[in-house]
This record gives C-alpha cells, structure tokens and sequence, in this order.
C-alpha cells in the first residue's frame, strides 16, 4: 500500500495536524514504508482468531457510581492557554 | 558514594556515615559536572530535591524512615510531577507545569526517595535512540558518538553514568529494556498492570508499563517492591499483592529451565552477539539451569502489529493535546480547527505525527478491520506462542537488542529501520509479560544486554536469575571512562 500525498493531506485532516506542504512528499514515502512493514500481517490466516484488546483479557472494573473528584477548576485552568471567568477560550464558532 | 549500590547507601544513611543532604549534593554537583556532555536531564530540581532531603533526613533521626528514605533517584519526564515541568519530551508539554502526581511518583515520594530531576526521553516515547526528543539527543555515557537508546535513553544515561543511583523508566516496545542494554544496566518492564499508570502520559494504553531502571538486580527489587501494587485510579491496575523481590534474589537455579527461542538465535543475530549471550547463558548453566531450544513461531510478527497496535492506541490518546486546555498553543489561530492543526502541527515533532497519522489511517472506515482487526488477531497468536513455552520452560533468554549502541544519525533517516531495532522486545509487550535486560558484556567498548522474559507475575524469578548472574560476573559493575 502506497499513499500519495493527496491521502497523506487527507489522513493529516482527519488527525488534525497541519503539515508543511513540502514535507508532504516525505512523509507519504515513510508512511508508505511502514505500511508496507505492516503488510507482513496479510500473509497470516486469521480467521475465527478472537481480536485480544488487553494483555490479560481482564474486563473492565466497575466502581460505585459516586462522585469521587473534588473541584480543581482553578488549579487546572491555571495551566491554559487561555480562560476568562472559568471558561477556556477558543476563536468564535458560531458566528 | 556515587558506586554504591541501594542497600549500601541504605545503610550509610542509617548508619549516619553520611546525610541525605549530603548524598543529593554529591549527585546534584555530579549532575552539573557531567550531564551538560550527556544532556540526561531536562529538568534538574535542586530546591525540590534538598528539601526532600531535609525532611529524609529528619525521618533518619526520628527512627521513622524506611529503606528507601533519603535515596536519590531520577524520574523519567513521562511521570506527571506536581509543580514541575512533566514535558514527555515534547514542545507540547514544555509549558506543562503539572497539577498533580503519577502515582509512581507519590509512592516513591512516600517512601521518602529524593527526586533530583526530570530525564530525557523520545517524544512522547516514541524512538528508539532518544533522538526525536525536542531537548536534543542524549549521549550514550560509554561513547559520546552513539545513542543511549529510547525512548527511556535520559535515564539509562543518567544511571550509566551514575549521574543517580536509579531512575524511573517506561517500556512500550522495548522503552526499558533497550537502553538498559545499550548503557550497561539493569532494567525490568513488569507484568502489564504491576505498576499504576495513573499519571504515566499516555502513549499505547495496552502496553505501557513503568519500571525501574538500576545497576543490578538487587537495586531493581528494592525499587520495584516500592513502585508496584494496586491501584484504583489506573483501571487495568491489577489488584494482588507484591511479592517481596528482595527475599527470593538468592534462590537457587538447580534445575532451572531456560527457553532459548530459536528464532531469536537464528542465523541472523550477528554472530559476535551470539557469542557473547552464549557465553553468558553459559554461566547460567554452571549455575544449574538447563537450556532447551523453544520456539515462538510467529516472532517476527510482532513488529508488523506493534506498528498497527501503538500508533492506533497513539493517535486516540494523544488527540487530547488540542491547544485548548493545556500545552501548546499556535499563535493568532484564525478559526477552531486552524487552533487544533497548526496547535499540533508545530507542537509534535515528526515521528509523533508519522505515528499519529498512521493510528488514524489505520482506525479510518474501510480499514480497521484489515488493520488494526487483524493486528488485535496476531496479537493473540503471538501471546499464545509464550503461553506455549511457559509450559516447557520456565524462564526464556534472548537478545535485548540486535546489535549494542549504534551511533548518533545512523538510523535517523528511515522510520523502518529504527523500528527493527526493537524486534527482540517488543513482543513481550504485547503478550504483557514481564521481562529485564541485564549486562552481559560488550562488543567493541559498547555494552551487550541479554534478555530475560518470564510468565505473568514472574518477576521475581526473572530477578532471582539477574542476581544470581550478577553474583558470578562483574559487568554490571564496569563504569564507563570520565565519569
């Protein structure tokens, strides 16, 4: 499987990176040889193999549905880039 | 000081042969003296840590400290550290002042150990050299010219070249166990779910797993009995006891059977590799375990899924690096997604987008289940193959890494080849068991790490074994020059 660099532009969309056009290129060619690395799987029967998730197949634990958090607003928005009166701030969505 | 192992500094402090302030100043002058030729460190914390020392010391005289107390050591910057830069490597996080502590660290803080900074790291540990962190490269201390190995390459250094006494690493294909070979030192990746990750940054939730990185065996179990055990904020952190690692060290090997895989000891390990492990699995033998061919037949597997399997786990959790919360911001973003592109596009260095992107192509409609489907399916082959084993052997011996310390740029232009440089370790993380790297000699002045894997839980015995070895060979002892 090779990507051209229009698919890299699309894959870079969907992962919400933006990338120097002139890289592009570069970056199709390795992504295109790990790919190509990963293809290796394709000579393997797989069929009425069970996907494995998790190391140990261990299932998820439950906890009591209770409020354990304690408010940390303050110390967390501390550390953003950008808030006012306990709201992050983004540019405009809605017009 | 700097030569002493855990349980000898251990005593000098209750002995009072020495202080805890004393013992981190000695580190912290040693750290300005070397670590500007290695570059081990991205954050050193002197204040934080003498007062550390101060309160250990105050425990020493009161009677109230425990083993560990007043020990400096290093922690990888993976682990989330109140109030100081956790940066993972990354420009991302080189604002990230973190508002609370992995577990890890609260633990080792409880146990009144004395942090003397943050070390280096690929970003977001991804690599296998350290060379993709966005502090620069860190130096392998046996040769300036060669990497230390990655991603937890700033500890391996750090301890190498006994700039601390131990340190904090990760390993997620390999993270631990491979710069430990490549410097020269002791380093043990647990059974997945031995030790929290709450607050270990998030890299491939399934394989990650925290561990110590030391110069001997002895030191790892000190270290390990005080990392591992259950914890309710990880939720695959599994709820049994921690065995006591220090009390089995000595046990005998009579009649120990050790799997050597005969893929791994194939015609294509280099044949001065193979000699060297030979050798050392000798040694092994003369202490009375018995070798037996093993086979994992579907190894060479593991990186063709590990490369489906890491970046798709990478490209969910790290798509909580936005630009809004915390992190990285771009300057004068135009509108959302411009904020989150470039916000990220100029955050992440180039192997971190590689991995995302390909996370991202390979969870994409129309390709999960050829890809990360039919990784998942390997994956159980690949775990059944130890399962196998483990019931012929008990422990199984293999390469760390297939060559020692490669040098600075060598591997630097093709993503592939560096990725090969994991093929010996990288299943153990997918079956998610544990596995140690210890010293076994060296090739060309470069050390060689032979690698012992064990079924879940086996951790002690996989020391017990690098112990045992450890009392019969001094290459764990050798230190590298100028340091």
């Amino acid at each position: 499987m090779s990507l051209s660099s229009a698919e890299v532009d699309k894959i870079a969309h969907l992962a919400r990176i933006a990338l120097n056009q002139a890289d592009v290129p570069k970056y199709a060619e390795n992504l295109s040889n790990i790919l190509h690395l990963v293809e290796q799987m394709n000579l393997i029967d797989t069929s009425n193999i069970l996907p494995m998730a998790h190391p140990m197949d261990m299932a998820a634990r439950m906890r009591p549905d209770a409020v354990t958090e304690t408010d940390q607003r303050a110390l967390f928005q501390s550390i953003a880039p950008q808030v006012d009166v306990g709201l992050y701030l983004v540019p405009k969505v809605i017009e | 000081m700097h030569n002493k192992t855990l349980a000898q500094l251990s005593h000098a402090l209750h002995a009072k042969e020495i202080s805890s302030v004393e013992l981190t100043q000695h580190f912290l002058n040693r750290i300005s003296r070397f670590d500007e030729q290695l570059n081990s460190f991205i954050t050193v914390t002197p204040e934080r840590a003498l007062e550390q020392a101060r309160a250990a010391d105050q425990r020493l005289q009161s009677g109230t400290a425990g083993f560990l107390t007043g020990i400096p050591l290093a922690q990888k910057d993976i682990f989330c550290t109140l109030g100081v830069k956790t940066s993972c490597g990354s420009k991302m996080l080189d604002n990230f002042i973190s508002p609370y502590n992995a577990t890890t660290v609260e633990k080792l803080d409880a146990a009144g150990m004395v942090m003397l900074g943050k070390t280096n790291m690929d970003e977001f540990a991804m690599g296998s050299s350290n060379e993709t962190s966005f502090y620069g490269a860190v130096k392998n201390p046996w040769d300036l010219k060669a990497v230390p190995g990655g991603s937890s390459g700033g500890s391996a250094a750090a301890v190498a070249a006994r700039l601390a006494p131990v340190a904090t690493g990760t390993d997620t294909g390999g993270s631990i166990r491979q710069p430990a070979a490549l410097c020269g030192i002791t380093g043990i990746k647990p059974t997945y779910g031995r030790v929290s990750r709450y607050g270990m940054i998030a890299f491939a939730s399934s394989l990650d797993q925290g561990g110590p990185m030391t110069r001997n065996a002895e030191d790892a179990a000190y270290l390990l009995k005080e990392m591992a055990g259950f914890d309710l904020r990880d939720s695959t952190s599994v709820d049994s006891p921690v065995p006591d690692y220090v009390a089995s060290l000595n046990d005998s090997l009579e009649g120990l059977r050790i799997g050597l895989p005969k893929e791994f000891f194939s015609k294509d390990l280099n044949s001065e590799m193979a000699q060297t492990l030979e050798t050392a699995i000798k040694e092994l033998e003369k202490l009375g375990a018995i070798v037996k061919e093993v086979s994992l037949p579907n190894s060479h597997l593991a990186i063709p899924v590990y490369y489906v399997v890491a970046p798709a786990e990478c490209s969910s959790n790290l798509s909580r690096f936005d630009g809004v919360r915390f992190g990285y911001r771009c300057e004068n973003p135009k509108d959302l997604s411009d904020l989150y592109k470039r916000s990220r596009g100029e955050g992440f260095g180039s192997e971190v987008k590689r991995r995302i992107m390909i996370g991202t192509y390979a969870l994409s409609a129309g390709y999960y289940d050829a890809y990360y489907l039919k990784a998942q399916q390997i994956r159980r082959l690949i775990s059944e193959d130890y399962k196998k084993a483990f019931e012929e052997v008990d422990i199984i011996a293999a390469p760390t890494s297939p060559t020692p310390a490669f040098n600075l740029g060598e591997k630097t232009d093709d993503p592939v080849t560096m990725y090969l440089s994991d093929i010996y370790t990288i299943a153990v993380n997918l079956a998610g068991i544990p596995a140690l790297s210890m010293p076994a000699g060296f090739i060309n002045q470069r050390p060689v790490g032979l690698q012992l894997m064990g079924n879940y839980f086996s951790e002690a015995k996989l020391l017990n074994v690098a112990h045992r070895f450890q009392k019969e060979t001094d290459w764990h002892l050798q230190t590298p020059n100028g340091f």
